[in-house]
């Protein structure tokens, strides 16, 4: 191996491919599209029901507070609507049905009066059989609020508290798992779609036997590969934690124990998509395979759900795609701050790597027998 | 000094097919040589065999007293090949690919001198996939030689080129001779191997059916310099009776082959003796192509059997 060739063959590839404005726009803009799409999908999906609320005794000290306590749950967003005001018009359930609301609440008037004065009153909350979430976390912070102000009216303190404490995925806001997922995503994809089809239209164009004819090993100009990929994963890794935490929010850590994923996973992927493209006779079987190595691990490693998610067989099958220890181990680094755990990780991304890359030196050829 | 090329007894067989059977020949230091042979002949793989990128079957063969199989990685330091149709990567420009290449052969090459050596000078920062055919040939070419090669390779260099081109690419074939190089050329034009060439063998069906200098074949395998008349049937039985030659007519047109230095005098003298009308008169000789169409045509009717043959 020689640096000199390296570095050579490096700076014509990326000058190929700064010039070739497709593969540019696949390598940079790909991963902007795709972060912010799934953070978009992500956020909108969030578990918060907006709760459309008549108030007939507004404006009374209790009912404000009624609501600020919905508010706080988290559970639900409190809309108040005037009764009378333009739309409703005197008729709630008609006005929710019409604007696709799934639940609506109504505070009759006295409201206050029977509640300081410990009578009962009753609060009618509408939901819609069609929503059953948000019916039903609608029914439970509204069931829950109203329980909390019934014991506070006759200072009695609930005996079983509840603590919701989180466990392992709930932790984390779907986001934050998306961006190492993403990021694992385009170190598989970059690599693994542009190696099998340089591998073919290489061979096709009598392309290595043109390499082949001069000093340049197999090995070098796989290695100037992938360096290159390296740098766009640094690139599109920086790309997409950028949007992730700036436009939604994302909590994710970002230590040097991220670097080894970084450089390791496409280290690994071009060598496969090379490896896949070798063993492959026309550029179409070429593809098929690609295809099949890759499919499987976009949606099965952890890519944009979190595998914990997974049922037990679908985890197994999850264990045995190399993509799920690059993913895994980001997780480790990016969401728990755990480089020892993303340890076992790093090993199996590295071991695997290097018995790719030989394997691809060994499968491609320069020349024909 | 051993010869730049060596070859004896070359096969390279696919399944049952000899693509290359058993063909021998040797290149002087220095020579071009032309390999010449219709489509499918067999010269590309011969070619790719000499230049290492093929595996043979069986027999020796040496390039620069190299293996080109085993030793491949030291004969390329050595030569330079330019493939059938040259091509590269699409975006990189004349001058980068020289610079490329520089570097992987661990050389200094002058970009500007081996584009202008080629006449590529005003391509120098054009994409590759913007070239025409010939522009690309050439650039095939400058990168052969930035290795300063002893041995050139042109697997049909001028295929499919416009004769503004060709001749361009001639013109730097004869100075890679006119610098030392040796130069091994397949083609299907028998021009090209006219003009270029030193030693020739017209290769068929995996076989070499003639060898030799243009002239040598021509005298081997061609029909004599004669002298051709313009006349009636009546004029070659006037030749053939008075003067004992062998004239034939043919097509408006009495052939008499000159055999002695005052054979063509003897017929003029005769054309005006005889009285016979007569237009015009030209001396005419074989073409290697007409030595080529002859050969490759006898050898398809099963006439001529191949030299070299077990």
């Amino acid at each position: 191996m020689r640096p000199a060739r390296i570095y050579a063959d490096l700076k014509v590839f990326v000058r190929g491919y700064l010039r070739n404005p497709i593969g540019l726009f696949f390598s940079l803009f790909f991963p902007i599209i795709l972060v912010s799409l799934f953070g978009v999908i992500f956020s909108a999906s969030s578990s918060t029901v907006t709760l459309y609320v008549e108030n007939f005794d507004a404006p009374s000290n209790v009912s404000a507070q009624f609501l600020t306590a919905l508010n706080h749950t988290g559970a639900v967003e409190v809309t108040v609507v005037d009764p009378n005001g333009s739309g409703v018009d005197g008729n709630f359930t008609h006005w929710l049905a019409v604007h696709s609301h799934p639940v609506g609440l109504v505070i009759p008037r006295g409201f206050q009066q029977a509640y300081l004065s410990h009578e009962r009153v009753n609060l009618t909350l509408y939901t819609n059989p069609g929503d059953a979430v948000s019916s039903g976390i609608a029914e439970s912070a509204v069931a829950g609020v109203g329980n909390a102000f019934s014991f506070a009216a006759v200072n009695g303190t609930p005996l079983i508290g509840v603590t919701a404490q989180p466990v392992g995925s709930t932790l984390f806001k779907s986001i934050d798992y998306l961006v190492p997922g993403l990021v694992g995503f385009s170190i598989l994809t970059s690599p693994m779609f542009s190696m099998v089809d340089i591998s073919s239209s290489y061979r096709k164009d009598g392309l290595f036997r043109q390499l082949s004819l001069t000093p340049l090993t197999k090995g070098e100009w796989l290695a100037s590969k992938i360096l290159w990929y390296i740098v766009l994963t640094f690139l599109s890794a920086a790309i997409m934690v950028g949007i992730g935490v700036g436009l939604f929010g994302a909590h994710v850590t970002l230590s040097l124990g991220l670097v080894p994923f970084l450089v390791l996973g496409p280290f690994f992927f071009v060598s496969l998509g090379m490896l896949a493209g070798s063993l492959a006779k026309t550029p179409e079987t070429a593809a098929v395979i690609g295809n099949v190595i890759t499919f499987p691990m976009m949606f099965l490693a952890g890519t944009f759900f979190p595998v914990s998610l997974f049922s037990p067989p679908l985890q197994l099958v999850a264990h045995a795609l190399p993509l799920y220890y690059v993913i895994d181990g980001m997780n480790q680094v990016m969401l728990f701050n755990n480089f020892a755990g993303a340890l076992p990780d790093l090993a199996v991304v590295g071991i695997g790597s290097v018995v790719v890359f030989l394997a691809a030196i060994v499968a491609f050829r320069w020349r024909d027998a | 000094m051993p010869d730049a090329i060596e070859v004896d007894g070359l096969r390279k067989r696919y399944g049952p097919l000899a693509a290359v059977d058993g063909i021998r020949f040797t290149v002087p230091v220095g020579e071009v040589f032309a390999f010449l042979g219709p489509n499918g002949a067999g010269k590309t793989t011969t070619v790719e065999i000499l230049e290492g990128l093929r595996h043979r079957s069986e027999g020796e063969v040496r390039v620069l007293g190299l293996d080109p199989w085993h030793d491949a990685a030291r004969l390329h330091e050595r030569i330079g090949v330019i493939p059938q149709e040259f091509r590269f990567f699409e975006k990189i420009h004349p001058r980068e690919a020289i610079a490329y290449y520089g570097v992987l052969f661990g050389t200094r090459p002058d970009p500007e001198r081996l584009l202008r050596l080629v006449g590529l000078s005003d391509k120098a920062d054009a994409r590759f996939d913007t070239l025409s055919g010939g522009q690309k040939q050439k650039l095939g070419l400058a990168l052969a030689l930035v290795n300063d090669p002893q041995v050139c390779f042109l697997d049909e260099p001028t295929t499919g080129l416009d004769p503004q081109a060709r001749r361009a690419i001639w013109e730097v074939v004869r100075k890679l001779k006119a610098e030392g190089r040796t130069v091994f050329l397949t083609t299907h034009y028998l021009e090209e191997a006219e003009l270029l060439a030193d030693q020739v063998a017209i290769i068929h069906h995996g076989r070499i059916i003639a060898e030799g200098t243009p002239g040598e074949i021509i005298a081997a395998h061609g029909r004599s310099e004669r002298l051709s008349v313009e006349s009636t049937p009546a004029l070659a039985t006037y030749l053939r009776d008075r003067l004992g030659l062998e004239a034939t007519a043919r097509d408006g047109r009495v052939e008499v082959p000159m055999h002695a230095r005052g054979d063509a005098l003897k017929v003029l003298t005769a054309l005006e003796a005889s009285g016979l009308p007569w237009q015009s008169f030209s001396t005419e000789r074989d073409t290697l192509e007409d030595v080529f169409v002859s050969l490759v045509g006898r050898m398809d009717e099963g006439e001529l059997k191949a030299e070299g043959n077990p």
